[in-house]
């Protein structure tokens, strides 16, 4: 009896072969086919704006690069330093409440209180999450799961910050494009950045960590220190994200801690493929315009961007970006074994 | 008195609502983030049988436990199953099937003051003076009951010693022949229908409401992580100390701050006591 079966042979496209080893200088071809990648996505994001019709399509241009945001800081975290966290919101609320009574108390201009509120919020981040970072999984999901939570609690029980109403008529970008350019040259930077930190030494020391922190430890590295480092550069970007939104809207308030803030942004990494830092800028690029338009059903689209993730995490979990990497450096075919 | 009383039932309830997530923990090393929706589920699903349906309580209350079970089997045998041993994955999926099952609820109107489950027991009675009602000495009993009934379940059948198995040495209990996988099916059946009994119990004392189903995820996981997750006797003390916490802050602070004593509480073991009250053998796997 014999028994026939079939797979899928993989095999590097020969401009891929060349292109990466030294030949990869010696024609325009090569050098077009590794830098096209990563042109398209600089060049798209830069033309974006320029191409929208309508004023409400470039506010959700707004919108997808602040879960964009959220989601290379959750990618971040969860894929190079092994922190599952699920408050997103966290962040948000933090740099968008600072940004606000920074803004309405002091009349501080945005151009200030966007720094003041990304640091600022980031340490505080950083300082609350502190006691549960010597942990790791479920404990760091949860404890991240209720801080939101709580602090939209704490203010509505204290009434400050303005309550339940937030801060009304705070300060708003000039026009139209520098909302959209600000964040666009943002979330680039941020993706390039990222990507670059991830392979200095600090990025080998936090991959070691979710890898097998005891062998960490045991070459006498910090990793409470480090993994504080990793919550506070994410959480730059985080808070960044929430102070820009404050002054995008020029309003701050409760719902800044609200769930879409730290579900989108897991699922949009998720989507865009874990583990690849870009993943989430595709994904937010994909799940944000989807969202927005079921927005007429109300709480339906958190159930549709559950069910894509919880999909993808089962069915697909190299996520889009790793299947046109491949798609773009190898070919298919079947043979039969 | 009265805060003995009530810091009693409220312990109780919080031992009734963690008893799920920590046997499918401790058997099957799952965090089940969907605890909260199949607890709220359950109440939304008793409401449409005895209201849209007309069936009676008593049948009603029995699918909709056997309901949610089927429901939790199926989130382990179609999405969970196939991410086992990926913590990361295994919190999100369950997380976003939780969310999506409270947020379609919500999205299908379930919102509103019509949906009340009346209680079992009507009236009140004094117990040393304090006024209380029927329902939450039923809760009481209760939980002592599930709590006695579970204990004989996982110590005298041959399901629950299999399942104990399971949750101490995995690979020892496979060569024995015990089959995980059905097992940890098992035991998330188990684990939800015991979301619903709790949700059973609890809900009639007000309305039913969507967002109670995260304060019950939270207030679950927050008692496990206090007792030490996957222990029974840390679940029973660890709901104690917060179930007396939240009342005395209740009483002299405010009401707003309960889930802030919570977090306190979870903080202040973590840094005193990492693997809970009770967890002793997971302390080196947990921590760094």
């Amino acid at each position: 009896m014999t028994i026939r079966a079939r797979r899928k042979e993989r095999l590097d496209r020969g401009i891929k072969v060349r292109a990466t080893s030294i030949y990869g200088v010696s024609s325009l071809k090569e050098i077009f086919y590794l830098m096209a990648p990563w042109q398209i996505l600089i060049l798209g994001l830069l033309i974006i704006p320029l191409v929208l019709p309508s004023m409400y399509w470039q506010r959700v241009i707004c919108m997808m690069c602040i879960f964009a945001l959220l989601g290379i800081a959750f990618d971040f975290l969860a894929n190079f330093v092994g922190i599952v966290c699920l408050g997103g919101a966290l962040f948000i609320g933090f740099g968008g409440y600072i940004a606000g009574s920074l803004n309405s108390s002091f009349g501080l201009s945005p151009a200030l209180t966007i720094p003041i509120a990304s640091i600022g919020g980031a340490a505080i981040t950083t300082l609350i999450l502190l006691p549960c970072l010597p942990l790791r999984g479920i404990y760091f999901a949860t404890v991240s799961l209720m801080y939101p939570l709580m602090m939209a609690r704490i203010i509505e029980a204290l009434g400050i910050f303005g309550g339940t109403d937030g801060l009304p008529s705070l300060a708003t970008y000039p026009n139209i494009w520098v909302d959209q350019y600000l964040i666009i040259g943002i979330v680039l930077i941020s993706t390039l950045a990222f990507r670059r930190l991830v392979n200095e030494d600090v990025g080998v020391v936090l991959r070691s960590i979710k890898d097998n922190d005891q062998a960490v430890r045991a070459s006498a590295i910090n990793v409470t220190f480090f993994k504080a480092l990793a919550v506070f550069i994410a959480s730059i970007i985080g808070c960044f994200a929430g102070a820009y939104l404050t002054h995008l809207y020029g309003w701050v308030g409760i719902s800044l801690f609200a769930l879409d803030f730290s579900i989108l942004p897991i699922a949009a990494a998720v989507v865009g493929g874990r583990g690849t830092i870009v993943g989430p800028v595709l994904g937010a690029f994909i799940l944000t315009p989807v969202s927005e338009s079921l927005r007429a059903f109300g709480t339906l689209r958190i159930v549709f961007y559950c069910l894509i993730m919880a999909g993808f995490i089962v069915f697909m979990p190299e996520g889009l970006i790793k299947y046109f990497q491949r798609k773009y450096h190898q070919f298919e075919h079947w043979i039969e074994v | 008195m009265n805060l003995f009383v009530y810091g009693v039932v409220n312990s109780i309830t919080l031992v009734l609502i963690a008893l799920g997530f920590t046997l499918v923990y401790g058997v099957s090393r799952l965090p089940n983030f969907a605890h909260g929706a199949l607890y709220i589920l359950t109440g939304f699903v008793t409401w449409t049988f005895l209201h849209k349906l007309g069936i009676n309580y008593t049948a009603a209350v029995f699918l909709a436990l056997i309901f949610t079970g089927l429901v939790g089997a199926a989130i382990y045998q179609l999405l969970l199953v196939r991410v086992r041993g990926m913590p990361d994955s295994e919190i999100m999926v369950s997380f976003a099937i939780g969310v999506a099952i409270m947020e379609s609820l919500r999205w299908k109107g379930f919102v509103g003051s019509s949906f009340v489950l009346s209680p079992f027991i009507e009236g009140t009675v004094n117990l040393w003076n304090v006024p209380i009602d029927l329902q939450r000495i039923f809760i009481v009993v209760e939980g002592l009951v599930v709590v006695a009934l579970l204990w004989l379940f996982t110590h005298q059948t041959k399901i629950g010693l299999a399942l104990r198995a399971i949750a101490q040495d995995e690979h020892a209990a496979m060569m024995l022949g015990i089959d995980s996988d059905l097992m940890a099916v098992l035991a998330l059946a188990l684990g939800s229908s015991l979301a619903g009994v709790a949700a059973i119990a609890i809900l009639p004392l007000s309305n039913i409401t969507v967002d109670a189903g995260y304060n019950v995820l939270i207030y679950a996981i927050a008692v496990c992580i206090v007792g030490g997750l996957g222990s029974w006797v840390g679940v029973l003390i660890a709901a104690f100390v917060l179930g007396f916490g939240q009342i005395l802050t209740a009483a002299y602070i405010a009401p707003h701050y309960q889930m802030v004593v919570t977090l306190f509480v979870i903080i202040l073991t973590l840094i005193v006591r990492p693997s809970g009250f009770m967890g002793r053998q997971k302390e080196i796997e947990e921590r760094v």
